[in-house]
């Protein structure tokens, strides 16, 4: 069920520069939220900028009815939705969108994530966390501050606040475990996280020294902190991120879920082609309507019996595609 | 507040009703074609019952794929579109959304558009005898298609062709959409009555394009689109306010309208309804919005029908 309304910023929290996570209440759209899907958000008031703005869903908390977006400001819109404070009425339309089939029970699977891709894998960690579920996630950035260390606590996975020094030790805090990618090397593996999530795909026998490199590496960023240091309780020490998988040679993955930029995700997407493994990947198109009414935001997904071919809408039979599906250019 | 006209009573509900030839439409108030799909995308939002009408997205005899990616460009004011058709056929919108459409109350308005004159004319056969169409607005203005759409709207003796050819096939009301794209649309409008049409609606889109100077390139998919949204709502009031001194058929004013005040301006230059088309973008509930601020001017101002509005600056 989608609603039009009006959410009541809770908090806008400035994570680096440009970069914010924005806090909202809303309670009947945040019960109707599951991961991969977004709402069309109306930045200002006047007709300038004239349209809305997707934007996933990058949290929620049921209890308190308050949903997060994580975004970046690319332009007017999103310029505009950084200058909300505390108590503006921001108008929303969702949840909208077809988002990730959550995994089955015990099933073990990875996320790969590019940048500000992580804003709506994060919400599906949380809600596997929450279930007992696991991933192994992979996390790439052009550098380690896009890694973000907000200023001010979260939610954990059961609803609670917590403070981390990092989303990435939120995202430990929540069951999974994770290495990153740095394009420049700063943090983790030093290239771009396909290249990471294909070695380790590729070579069984070197995943656990993968694993330890860059959980070490993850370690001594500074952006996990053990107890004591994160002034808050955390399931997560080095040690247990370091005993999490005991045997990742024989690992495989039920599924793959990813969410970056085009390149990354078409990367992705010959990746787990490759290696046969079903994925759902998250794709961007410039939106009108975010209803499906418009026929803006159409992308090119398979279709045997048309011409090999047909345009799919990213704002309802999308935004999450199962991988096999999307054609690339 | 002094009474505009004799015999009104304060507190008594505005006649919203109007007529677009033999359709009756319980208030002026409908969708501009493409901009609300074929209803169920914005039923969550809006009572749909409460619609005057409702315009179907542009279908043809076969289905269409669409125009390549980037199909929408957002301007001052304004989007820039290059769609090109994308539907899934007449088949298919007699099978499976007029059905659909049947459980309300709101008379469906069906928005055909054809690469050649038999089209449009196969096309009214085929939806003269499907069930639930209440009216054919024939689109001869479509600036995102290769053949027909705008060529037809832009030479008048093309326009009329196509006006007869639909005409010949169906006895419900027709309804010709103009092109804004023309050097004189009164020409294009006197040709299309003289054919037989029934009523006008007025404007599609403007064509526009725009560039990214990053990469120097069409930002567009298809390099031109059509231009809509408040930006060009002073164009498609002049063409209204035209088109209604020398044509003496019924208008569905279109082109930028947001408020209630946009469509008002639609009416006083001559439009008997009105349609919201790119604000449903912004605002799902636009359209039953403009309809209530409608009815508050005239209950405002103690007008009991909106027919007394119609063309009224030109009376003043
Ligand atoms: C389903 C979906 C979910 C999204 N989720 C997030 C998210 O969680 N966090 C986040 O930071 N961003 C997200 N985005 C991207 C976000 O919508 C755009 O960054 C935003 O619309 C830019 O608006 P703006 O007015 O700030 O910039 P504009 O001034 O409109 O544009 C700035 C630049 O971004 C490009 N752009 C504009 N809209 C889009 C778009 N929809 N897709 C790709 N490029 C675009 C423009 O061409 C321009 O180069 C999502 C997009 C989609 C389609
Ligand atoms: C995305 C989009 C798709 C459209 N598709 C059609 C169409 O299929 N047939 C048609 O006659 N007009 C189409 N139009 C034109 C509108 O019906 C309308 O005439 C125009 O947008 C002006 O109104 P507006 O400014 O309120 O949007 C489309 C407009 C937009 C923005
Ligand atoms: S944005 Fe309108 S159909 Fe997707």
């Amino acid at each position: 069920m989608s609603l039009l309304t009006d959410a009541k910023v809770v908090k806008q929290i400035k994570l680096a520069p440009h970069y914010y996570r924005l806090i909202l209440a809303a309670p009947a759209t945040t019960r109707a939220a599951g991961p991969g899907q977004f709402l069309h958000v109306r930045c200002g008031e006047t007709l300038e900028p004239l349209l809305r703005r997707p934007l996933s869903i990058h949290a929620v908390n049921r209890e308190r009815g308050e949903l997060a977006h994580l975004y970046r400001v690319a332009g007017r819109g999103t310029a505009l939705l950084a200058k909300k404070k505390r108590g503006d009425t921001i108008n929303i339309l969702g949840p909208l969108g077809r988002g990730y089939t959550m995994p089955s029970a015990p099933e073990r699977f990875a996320v790969v994530a590019g940048g500000i891709g992580i804003a709506p894998l994060y919400f599906l960690l949380q809600e596997t966390g929450a279930r007992g579920q696991s991933a192994l996630v992979f996390w790439g950035a052009s550098t380690k501050e896009q890694f973000f260390s907000p200023a001010e606590p979260f939610w954990n996975a059961d609803g609670t606040g917590g403070k981390y020094p990092s989303i990435v030790q939120e995202i430990c805090a929540q069951g999974h475990q994770i290495i990153l990618a740095t394009d420049d090397g700063s943090a983790g593996f030093h290239g771009t996280v396909t290249d990471l999530f294909e070695r380790y795909l590729n070579n069984p026998s070197g995943r656990e020294e993968i694993l330890s490199r860059y959980r070490e590496a993850v370690t001594t960023s500074g952006l996990i902190k053990t107890d004591g240091e994160a002034g808050a309780v955390c399931s997560c020490s080095p040690g247990a991120m370091l005993n999490f998988n005991q045997n990742p040679e024989s690992e495989t993955f039920a599924r793959v879920y990813g969410c970056g930029p085009g390149v990354m995700l078409k990367e992705l997407c010959r990746i787990i082609g490759t290696h046969k493994i079903p994925g759902e990947i998250s794709l961007e198109e410039r939106m009108g309507c975010g209803v499906g009414a418009c026929l803006s935001c159409a992308c090119k997904t398979r279709d045997e019996e048309k011409d090999g071919f047909r345009y799919s809408r990213v704002c309802l039979e999308g935004p999450v595609f199962p991988a096999g599906e999307v054609l690339w250019d | 507040m002094t009474e505009i006209y004799s015999g009104r009573t304060a507190g008594k509900k505005p006649d919203l009703s109007v007529n677009i030839g033999k359709l009756r439409m319980k208030n002026p108030v409908t969708t501009a074609s493409g901009t609300f799909g074929f209803g169920p995308e914005y039923a969550p939002y809006l009572d749909l019952n409460r619609l005057g009408a409702i315009v179907v997205k542009g279908t043809t005899l076969q289905p269409r794929p669409g125009n390549p990616t980037p199909r929408l460009v957002e301007t001052p004011a304004g989007i820039l579109n290059s769609i090109g058709l994308q539907n899934p056929g007449v088949d298919c919108l007699i099978g499976e959304y007029l059905p659909y459409l049947a459980q309300y109350d709101l008379p469906v308005i069906v928005n055909i558009s054809g690469d050649t004159v038999e089209d449009y004319a196969e096309l009214a056969g085929k939806l003269e005898r499907a069930a639930g169409v209440a009216a054919l607005e024939v689109n001869i203005s479509c600036p995102n298609v290769k053949k027909g759409g705008m060529q037809f709207g832009s030479d008048p003796y093309m326009a009329a062709e196509v006006t007869r050819a639909v005409r010949g096939n169906t006895d419900k009301p027709v309804i010709v959409k103009l092109s804004p794209n023309v050097t004189s649309i009164v020409g294009v409008a006197v040709e299309v009555a003289a054919a037989g049409a029934d009523a006008l609606s007025m404007i599609n889109t403007l064509l526009g394009m725009a560039i990214d100077i990053r990469r120097r390139r069409p930002l567009l998919g298809n390099i031109m689109g059509g231009l809509s949204g408040p930006a060009v709502r002073p164009v498609a009031v002049r063409a209204v306010w035209q088109v209604y001194r020398e044509v003496d058929l019924p208008i569905i004013g279109m082109g930028g309208i947001v408020t209630a005040e946009d469509a008002l301006e639609f009416i006083l230059a001559g439009a008997t309804a009105v349609a919201v088309g790119t604000a449903n973008f912004i605002n799902p509930r636009a359209a039953l919005e403009v309809l209530e601020g409608i009815e508050q001017y005239l209950t405002e101002h103690q007008i009991g029908e909106i027919g007394e509005l119609v063309g009224a600056a030109h009376r003043t």
